[in-house]
């Protein structure tokens, strides 16, 4: 598998970007390794500051791609609300902070296998079917303003599902956590 | 930059997260593999987006970066409520609904 794709990397005549490259695998070991810690560490809170480390390669990754808006996005939404309310939840729950209470169950050899096996067929699967396609060198970063014409044209409906999807959400969490 | 090494980044992340969800026992800890899941799916819309040139992907990720807002929300909210009700946040302390 990983022949197939070294040798589409380099048969190629298309221009091999060097110091993309590096930066991508830089940054795809640093989130796999975090992403690893993320379910296996023994400690609640390094978990989300794990998770921050995936979500911030996520980031980087999405500027590697010329995806400007979703980088900033992903750091002001997942970064800045999602890992603090994630941290607000490991407090109000006194989650264990000594690292001495188990945090996986005792079956998660079967967790490993199941994720493995799902690994190797995806892996196959992309290897086979997108084994040569490549993102165009040229690559310049997405406008925008392209962005937004789209959202508020072509996709504004769904764009209003996910506002009203969101006040939903507000509603049900205060509805749910509230004390009664 | 070929499209293969983002497409197998996200599904390494997308197994990840499944083994997370599956092995964890803390309420928390299972909402943030959902996480990881979530932003390989991400990965996934902005380099299908960048390799055709169409706007379109990155649109869907905005939406998919909403509902996972809307999602950890609503997901933190069914945890303390759990918590509220049976002072754990363990996951296999709370069968009730189990046959």
């Amino acid at each position: 598998m990983i022949g197939t794709l070294l040798a589409a990397a380099q048969n190629a005549d298309a221009p091999t970007l060097v110091a993309q490259n590096i930066s991508f695998g830089i940054i795809a070991a640093v989130m796999i390794y975090s992403a690893v810690r993320v379910v296996t560490t023994a400690n609640v809170v390094h978990a989300a500051f794990f998770l921050v480390m995936v979500l911030a390669g996520a980031a980087a990754q999405f500027i590697l791609l010329g995806a400007e808006f979703i980088a900033i996005t992903q750091v002001l939404v997942y970064i800045g609300a999602i890992v603090v309310l994630f941290l607000f939840g490991i407090m109000l729950t006194k989650a264990p902070m000594s690292g001495e209470e188990k945090l996986s169950r005792d079956n998660w050899p079967l967790g490993v296998l199941t994720s493995v096996v799902l690994l190797g067929v995806l892996g196959y699967s992309l290897v086979d079917g997108f084994g040569g396609d490549r993102i165009p060198a040229d690559l310049a970063p997405t406008d925008t303003r392209v962005l937004s014409d789209a959202i508020f044209s072509q996709y504004l409906i769904p764009f209003e599902v996910i506002s009203v999807l969101l006040l939903a959400a507000l509603i049900g969490a205060i509805v749910i956590a509230r004390r009664d | 930059m070929l499209l293969n090494q983002f497409l197998l980044l996200a599904a390494a992340l997308f197994c990840i997260g499944v083994y997370g969800v599956i092995s964890r026992r803390n309420g928390v800890m299972v909402l943030m593999s959902i996480e990881l899941i979530l932003n390989s799916v991400n990965i996934n819309l902005v380099a299908f987006s960048a390799m055709t040139g169409a706007v379109t992907g990155q649109v869907f990720a905005l939406f998919v970066i909403a509902v996972a807002a809307a999602e950890v929300g609503v997901g933190l909210a069914i945890v303390l409520a759990i918590f509220r009700n049976y002072r754990t946040v363990d996951l296999d302390d709370v069968d009730l609904m189990k046959g």
